[in-house]
């Protein structure tokens, strides 16, 4: 199975590389983009089944060098769900972005950067080593620069530009603390990193946990380092939206979950930190949201407070605090891309998204309606969605590990998502449009849109569900990931010590 | 030798960042340059005192320099130099848009800001803003 580990990164940039040759056939494009990824969901789920059988870890050193020296490529539980669930948005935003026309139809370039993003979204989650995970991230986000400010429009040279910048800002930090770990520690694997670093000063160690922290802060949009994300995601075309707000972020929480639990010792991770940061994330994002009145920036705000969610599971560091950290994460994707998949057909549907000039479409298109509906429920919480299993477990353990105060922020910030959600709903669906849109309203037919944008967006809106009815095994599943990752020692042993 | 590089890393930061804190596309782009440069030097001295022999098959030499961060520091230089091709063309083409490369605020938080009940993007407002933060910027 180790040899299926190296593909998600392979495959997607050989595709890439296709792509371009074929740039002057659109659908050749699309063919090959829809194979590589449909090729990947079916590995990713077939690692995740194979997890169970090879003791939860699969490892792979790329070009069979042992493991502190060559590039150890690792899938456990967390990295797992992580490449499916990724698979998956990866797709449906591909159809998606099909059906939408837009840049998909008019730049030969977005096939191939999306695989790029691709490529640097599965990377990113199965590479074992500190360095190599800077690489994966420049490959996603130099993919997602080219991608947010594609068509060139001034709106979204303007709003890309400070997205660009501050993820530089926030790369050259993170190779400034590799260059650090390596000269105090002389290893960038991360299972070598996990023993070596518990060697040094306890001062040394916890700056090194506080600058990944602040490297991949940025990047998860943590409060305070979260201002660029309301400001540049709701600019870029729809599907460029609806995958960044689902996947970019979270592979920030992803590398903030991995390097936190994996590389340091307990009484070194910055616990308490880490809960204020996750009670004012959630608090700060939820009220910016209500300030607004565009249901793409609503939506952006709240990516920022649902973020709050996933580090408060984590700042627990407990069994019950990291398995419902990783829950609330890979649902979070899905419920995100749906919604901001949603935002796109309405205003396709309704040529604004703007509170104010849009209004009315529960009767011109009702099935939009339903599909924003449900993971807008599930969003804020509302039994029996799977966000609401999601959002429990966050709260079951934050009363395990007595944080009341957390936890009472937590409640009442999900009673404001409630009410913004609201606020989308009665703004765009019912009533009447107060001002004319700034784009002309199209027709979407019965369906209230594309058939292919519609049918992907329903589908995540079914794997939404599907979360809500298998939330059982979903969230042994990452129990059995949190147990795994909170004892270092599967992972490290693993990685160094193979067993032939 | 390595005070002397750290040195020259410290004054690369602190230039980048001066420059980073600007208003003009241009020097933000210099900046960030600096910056990846103060980074990638931080990677090379990473590997230990200068001075030793390179990774080559030599007889008699014993003692190695540490290969690893120069390959690092490579990989960096190489992912900076692109990024910094890219932030030209967005550059570029913001000027091409704009005439202008002043970094202007976001238009709508200007206008939450001032909690203006009205829906805030009504054309002619945005473009007088716009045209007056231009006039700012170029004096």
């Amino acid at each position: 199975m180790s040899g299926l580990v190296a593909v998600p990164i392979v495959a997607p940039l050989i595709a890439a590389a296709l792509s371009i040759l074929v740039s002057r056939w659109r659908n050749a494009q699309r063919a090959i983009s829809i194979v590589t990824l449909g090729a990947l969901a079916v590995i990713a789920v077939v690692l995740v089944l194979d997890l169970d059988d090879s003791g939860g870890i699969i490892v792979a050193q790329a070009g069979g060098w042992p493991a502190p020296l060559g590039i150890s490529l690792v899938v456990d539980r967390l990295s797992g769900i992580m490449l499916v669930t990724s698979a998956a948005m990866l797709l449906g935003v591909l159809v998606y972005s099909i059906g939408h026309g837009g840049v998909e139809r008019t730049q030969a370039a977005f096939h191939p950067v999306y695989l790029v993003l691709a490529a640097g979204v599965n990377a990113s989650l199965v590479t074992g080593d500190l360095f190599n995970l800077f690489v994966s991230f420049e490959m996603m986000l130099v993919a997602s620069y080219v991608l947010i400010t594609m068509g060139g429009q001034r709106e979204r040279i303007r709003s890309g530009m400070t997205y660009v910048v501050i993820s530089l800002v926030a790369s050259t930090f993170f190779v400034v603390v590799l260059a650090l770990l390596y000269a105090s520690t002389g290893t960038i694997n991360m299972a070598d990193l996990a023993g070596r670093i518990a060697q040094l000063p306890d001062g040394v160690q916890l700056m090194f946990a506080l600058s990944l922290l602040a490297v991949f802060g940025i990047k998860a949009g943590l409060f305070p380092l979260f201002s660029w994300l309301p400001d540049s995601y709701p600019a870029a075309a729809a599907p460029v939206t609806a995958i960044f707000a689902g996947l970019l972020t979270k592979i920030g929480v992803y590398a903030i979950i991995r390097t936190q639990v994996l590389l340091f010792d307990p009484d070194v991770r910055p616990a308490s930190l880490l809960l204020v940061v996750a009670a004012l994330t959630m608090a700060v994002g939820v009220f910016g949201a209500i300030a607004q009145n565009d249901v793409k920036r609503i939506l952006s705000f709240h990516i920022v407070s649902q973020i709050g969610y996933m580090i408060f599971g984590l700042a627990l560091f407990t069994v019950a605090g990291v398995a419902a950290a990783i829950f609330y994460t890979f649902n979070n994707i899905i419920l995100k891309t749906t919604l901001l998949m949603t935002s796109g057909l309405m205003e396709r549907r309704g040529g604004s998204t703007r509170l104010l000039r849009s209004g009315g479409m529960i009767r011109t298109a009702p099935l939009v309606g339903l599909l924003f509906a449900l993971p807008a429920l599930s969003l804020a919480g509302l039994p029996p969605f799977g966000g609401f299993v999601a959002k429990f477990s966050v709260f079951d353990a934050g009363v395990g590990s007595r944080e009341w105060a957390v936890v009472a922020v937590a409640v009442l910030v999900s009673l404001m998502t409630m009410y913004s959600m609201n606020k989308i709903w009665s703004g765009v669906f019912w009533g009447e449009p107060e001002q004319p849109s700034e784009h002309e309203p199209r027709d979407g037919g019965r369906l209230g849109g594309p058939v292919l944008m519609v049918a992907s967006t329903a589908a995540l809106v079914v794997m939404g569900l599907a979360v809500m009815i298998w939330a059982r095994p979903l969230f042994e599943f990452t129990e059995r990931a949190a147990i795994e990752l909170l004892d270092r020692r599967v992972y490290i042993d693993a990685v160094l010590r193979p067993t032939p | 030798m390595s005070v002397l590089v750290a040195f020259i890393a410290a004054v690369l930061v602190s230039t980048g960042t001066w420059l980073l804190l600007q208003r003009r596309l241009s020097r933000i782009i210099v900046g960030v340059g600096l910056l990846g440069h103060a980074a990638n030097l931080l990677l090379v001295v990473s590997g230990g005192r200068r001075g030793r022999a390179p990774l080559v098959d030599l007889d008699g030499v014993e003692v190695y320099s540490d290969p690893l961060p120069q390959a690092l520091a490579l990989t960096a230089i190489v992912i900076t130099f692109g990024i910094t091709v890219l932030l030209l063309g967005i550059g570029f083409r913001a000027w091409q848009v704009d005439q202008d490369d002043v970094v202007e605020d976001e238009l709508e938080d200007r206008y939450l800001a001032r909690r203006l009940e009205v829906d805030p993007d009504i054309a002619d407002e945005v473009e007088a803003e716009r045209a007056q933060a231009a006039e700012e910027g170029r004096r």
